[in-house]
């Protein structure tokens, strides 16, 4: 009995610990991305519509701005959709937030 | 067999949980989750009711049917790696009975386009499970929501290689120097016969090039069917919008034992032309161009998949007003040509796409 609370147990803490390991600490989905060199924010907004005028505008007129929590999702689901790149998606989710 | 009952009544027993082992147990379960809580953006994304609605009239050869069409699409997003996304099709195609002088009538069919879990593995490799869109060629997967296409009718070649899979699958997309963006998606698919999660036993892929300079993506899908019959097929896609005009260019071509064909469709939203530039700057006009020679299937299986059983062409041509944002009136004429006989194709409705959420949107 005691062995199957172990099981149990141990069972419940991976599942926990690794659903911690892929949640973001500092969710920085909106920030700069990191291996950028501009940092200017009126650049990084040109370079954000620029890119989602090459990704987004490739199937879909552009959208009016949701708010960023929404946006966040909305990227996240395109990212998986339309296979864009990481960078190009950050980049569109700055553009799309400010 | 004589183990059985006993097996099923030591499963139907419960056995004793404590309160203090439940306590114990959640804990465990939700502390780390907890802990990410509280030290979690503001910013974190939010679940999402989204999707489309439409309402369109078509006229084909003289004889009128009505369509309405939802499809709901629910976006979870789960940690800073996971997302579970479903979408629903609900559409009611009706006609008029008696042969053309009764009543409209018809039935609301029912289908799940997808349901699937996607873990975004690191930047370039994202794994998904469960029912996904067959990722073969373009329009499936990025173009098929009412409020995107451009024209209500779907190619002739849709069918071919497209629907739904239920299995695994890869995809992606990264860099692959400053001028190139590679995007790919590989899957295997069993094969279930119910109603509303069919699917056939398969497995393909498709890979694309993106040159963000230029804007132009071409790429090329395969599918080979795992089950009887054991066919090949294959597919082109190209996409262009060329930097200095609002023209969006798209082409499919595809092959399998159920036929091949192409199309070609061109839409350019009037945004450049002065005249009642309030107006036009909302207004799109649209063409396309296709064909499909029919595969050595018989009459019932082409009709069983959506194709036509004969050597067809046609060409379309379109209008569609951007009334607001994610409100959009479409009108269309097309023209059939086929050994069986040529007839034309009205279209005309609306599309409308929105956007709920499930959850608080403001930053805390």
């Amino acid at each position: 009995m005691r062995l199957k609370l172990i099981a149990t147990l141990s069972i419940a803490a991976l599942l926990s610990i690794a659903s911690a390991a892929v949640s973001p600490r500092n969710s920085n989905a909106a920030a700069p991305p990191a291996v950028s060199k501009v940092q200017d924010a009126d650049t990084m907004r040109l370079e954000g519509e620029k890119r989602f005028r090459a990704n987004c505008g490739r199937c879909h007129a552009a959208p009016h701005k949701f708010p960023p929590r929404m946006m966040a999702t909305i990227v996240r689901h395109m990212r998986v959709r339309a296979t864009i790149t990481d960078e190009d998606m950050r980049f569109v989710l700055y553009y799309m937030t400010q | 067999m004589q183990y059985l009952p006993k097996f099923l009544a030591h499963r139907s027993t419960p056995a004793p949980v404590s309160r203090w082992r439940c306590a114990l147990f959640l804990g465990v379960l939700v502390f780390p989750t907890l802990l990410v809580a509280q030290t979690y953006s503001a910013d974190n994304p939010v679940p999402i009711l989204t999707g489309n609605a439409g309402f369109f009239t078509n006229v084909q050869a003289g004889k009128a049917e009505i369509v309405s069409e939802i499809n709901p699409v629910i976006l979870v997003p789960l940690g800073d790696h996971w997302l579970i996304e479903a979408r629903g099709e609900f559409e009611g195609d009706f006609q008029r009975k008696d042969w053309g002088d009764g009543p409209y009538g018809g039935q609301v069919g029912k289908e799940l386009n997808y349901l699937q879990a996607d873990y975004i593995v690191s930047s370039s490799v994202t794994v998904t499970v469960g029912r996904f869109l067959t990722p073969f060629g373009i329009y499936n997967e990025r173009l098929y929501p009412i409020w995107i296409r451009d024209l209500q009718s779907t190619p002739l070649i849709f069918p071919i290689g497209t629907g739904s899979s239920n299995g695994a699958m890869f995809r992606g997309g990264f860099p692959l120097n400053a001028k190139v963006n590679l995007n790919y998606a590989t899957y295997f698919s069993v094969s279930s016969t119910n109603n509303t999660l069919d699917s056939d036993r398969t497995a393909g892929g498709r890979a694309g090039l993106f040159f963000p300079g230029p804007r132009i993506e071409v790429g090329a899908s395969w599918q080979k069917l795992l089950q009887k019959g054991r066919n090949n097929g294959f597919g082109f896609h190209f996409a262009w919008q060329p930097t200095p005009l609002p023209l969006n260019l798209r082409s499919e071509y595809a092959r399998s034992n159920l036929g091949s064909g192409y199309w070609i469709e061109a839409a350019y939203r009037l945004s450049q032309i002065r005249t009642w530039n309030k107006f036009m700057r909302r207004a799109e006009a649209v063409g396309r161009a296709q064909q499909l020679f029919a595969g050595q299937i018989t009459e019932d299986d082409a009709a069983e998949y959506g194709l036509p059983a004969l050597n067809t062409h046609e060409a379309d041509f379109g209008l569609n007003y951007y009334l607001q944002d994610g409100l959009k009136a479409a009108a269309s004429y097309g023209r059939q040509f086929s050994a069986d006989g040529n007839f034309n194709l009205w279209n005309v409705g609306v599309a409308y796409r929105f956007a709920l959420p499930l959850g608080r949107t403001e930053l805390q």
